[in-house]
């Protein structure tokens, strides 16, 4: 049967996870497929909703907050959107300009993890500053929905800072980071790739934690279209699933690695030096100039540890963020809001038709596995990552209101008396 | 205020705004702390180029600070028309297309302030109704909850919950919300 629409326009922004959207045009794996898609490279992350929601762009990568913040219509309008597939794992890190890295080494005085370190000897910067009466520190993301934002308070948070009370947190689209962090308006940012190795390589900051070390192997980017689109092109989003599918496993394989920087690195995707991709892409994460070098090979995965399924629970995480941060105040069916927005089932028709192992299950806890796991699926055991979040809390997708009362600092702005008639 | 990264079209579209009686109180880019300068000047509607970067910082104060929100008209350029006709089809924002006449500027300005106010009411009626529905609800769940429990007529158990509530000076739904959760441990 032939497909609804074959010539299709999407969103890209200009970050490394990109690469799914791009390998698949530029490798061919669209046009295996029979579609001819156009790319669009977007300047903001609140155009790529909007062009999405009015129909301008047919799909885009999105945050993998974004669908249900704009179902939702939170700093919107809304529409039902919706995530049939996940893009990629991970991908994220925290940067600090030269000098707040030198405070943090020098408030460096815990044990522990990096993460762990680093935010309590943060918490120390952020006691004396209120005891001296200095103006807070900046921390910038690039979109109050999204992964990036969650990580980011959760780091801070892990070590009693209330990100909201004791910092000032600016939104700022990943291009600029670099610019404003070098400019002194900001102390410090989280972005994706590769804005944090440009930071380092042109001497402007320090890495201080790969996000990887704050909740291994968490969401990060989806692909999206409308619920609408989704109802009106059955065929043709297949389609599109199982292209960006089999371009995320050719990404992962190893020796793929380097011609995907060199695609993705040009000057009408990224546009930046190679060089300031291949450090995270080939998991040799540098912190600083001349400084450590972290091993994170799983710093981008794509294919891996099941990196595509759209986990409900993935979703469900989500919405407790935006519980925990004040986003929502109105009490929801978090589970109802996940099923919504989040479309396994249309991942497990994809990936099957490419004879790949898809989990039966659409939840699971996280925070339980310390390495490597097996799950089941449907055509044999599909190997799964680590899951650890750096507080070694857990997630118990069964138990949501419960995740959040566990949560010490946290800034609701409705009773979890009245979201646990919600979410029985 | 007007957000623009092409200096030559923000010069241009100033001065249409201007002979259409506007004050521009501020021409900005990118490079400019943006969040601060939207604090100090205070203005009564921002125009951004739909395709600045600057949409996520914008949008960004309003979601996360809950500051009064300030209407946003976008402008595009005119070879992209019928993108930006499309986007306010499905109610995204006000706009201009590029190389337009003070003429036709006022009426667009006006019609986006109007609209974004008309937003604004819904909105904010749209939150009352909600929360006083639910607390509605809860009230009538808690009452259930007393006169199963505690074999009162319907009448008394709304009286018992307004006299907990004047106890406690809480609201009558805060108090209703307890019962509730409590109840589950009865």
């Amino acid at each position: 049967m032939s497909l609804e629409k074959p010539n299709l326009r999407l969103g890209v922004m200009r970050l490394t996870d990109c690469a799914p959207l791009v390998i698949a045009k530029e490798r061919g794996f669209f046009a295996a497929e029979d579609l001819s898609v156009e790319l669009s490279l977007e300047a903001s992350w609140a155009n790529i909703r909007d062009k999405v929601v009015a129909g301008i762009l047919d799909g885009a990568q999105m945050l993998a907050a974004m669908p249900v913040a704009a179902t939702l219509g939170l700093g919107g309008i809304s529409r039902p959107t919706i995530a049939p597939l996940s893009l990629d794992l991970n991908g994220n890190a925290v940067t600090v300009s030269n000098t707040l890295y030198g405070l943090l080494e020098n408030a460096d005085l815990s044990q522990g993890s990096r993460p762990i370190r680093m935010a309590m000897a943060l918490a120390r910067l952020v006691d004396e500053g209120k005891r001296s009466g200095r103006a807070p520190f900046t921390f910038a993301t690039v979109f109050p929905f999204s992964t990036h934002n969650y990580e980011l308070r959760y780091w801070f948070a892990s070590a009693g800072i209330n990100p909201d009370e004791d910092l000032n947190l600016v939104t700022i689209p990943p291009p600029q980071m670099v610019a404003q962090l070098e400019a002194g308006k900001i102390d410090g940012f989280c972005v994706g790739e590769p804005w944090n190795t440009l930071a380092v390589q042109r001497g402007i900051g320090t890495v201080a934690v790969a996000n990887y070390s704050i909740w291994n192997n968490a969401p990060e980017k989806v692909f999206a279209v409308n619920a609408d689109w989704a109802a009106a092109n059955p065929r043709t989003l297949q389609a599109l699933l199982r292209a960006l599918i089999q371009a995320g496993r050719w990404i992962d394989q190893p020796e793929n690695r380097v011609e995907t920087v060199h695609v993705i690195a040009g000057e009408s995707h990224i546009g930046v030096p190679t060089e300031a991709i291949a450090s995270s892409m080939t998991g040799q994460f540098q912190t600083r100039v001349g400084g450590e070098i972290l091993s994170v090979p799983d710093f981008n995965v794509f294919f891996r540890y099941g990196a595509g399924f759209p986990w409900l629970s993935h979703a469900e995480w989500v919405v407790t963020q935006m519980y925990r941060w004040g986003q929502i105040n109105a009490p929801l069916d978090i589970r109802r809001i996940a099923e919504n927005v989040y479309r396994p089932d249309l991942y497990r028709e994809a990936a099957s038709s490419l004879g790949i192992s898809v989990p039966a299950c659409s939840r699971k806890t996280e925070g339980t596995h310390d390495t490597v796991w097996k799950l089941d699926g449907t055509l044999g055991p599909i190997e799964m990552g680590p899951d650890l979040f750096m507080d070694g809390k857990t997630f118990d997708p069964d138990r949501l209101v419960d995740y959040l009362r566990g949560q010490t600092v946290k800034n609701l702005r409705i009773s979890l008396d009245a979201l646990a008639q919600y979410n029985r | 205020m007007l957000i623009d990264e092409h200096p030559e079209r923000a010069r241009v579209l100033e001065e249409v705004l201007r002979c259409a009686g506007y004050a521009v109180v501020l021409r900005a880019t990118g490079k400019t702390d943006l969040a601060a300068q939207v604090r100090k000047t205070n203005p009564d509607v921002i125009l951004i180029d739909m395709e600045s970067p600057d949409r996520d910082t914008l949008e960004a104060m309003h979601t996360l600070t809950r500051e009064q929100p300030t209407p946003v008209v976008m402008f595009v350029d005119q070879s992209d028309s019928e993108s930006i006709q499309r986007a306010v089809r499905a109610g995204v924002s006000g706009y201009i297309v590029g190389a337009v006449s003070p003429d036709r500027v006022k009426p667009i300005m006006e019609v986006a302030i109007a609209r974004f106010r008309e937003f604004q009411s819904l909105r904010d009626e749209l939150e009352r109704t909600r929360s006083s529905l639910a607390a509605r609800k809860n009230i009538e769940k808690a009452k259930g909850i007393l006169m199963k429990r505690r074999g009162m007529s319907e009448d008394e158990a709304y009286q018992a919950l307004r006299k907990l509530a004047m106890d406690r000076n809480q609201r009558l739904e805060d108090v209703a919300v307890n019962v509730i959760s409590i109840s589950e441990y009865l």
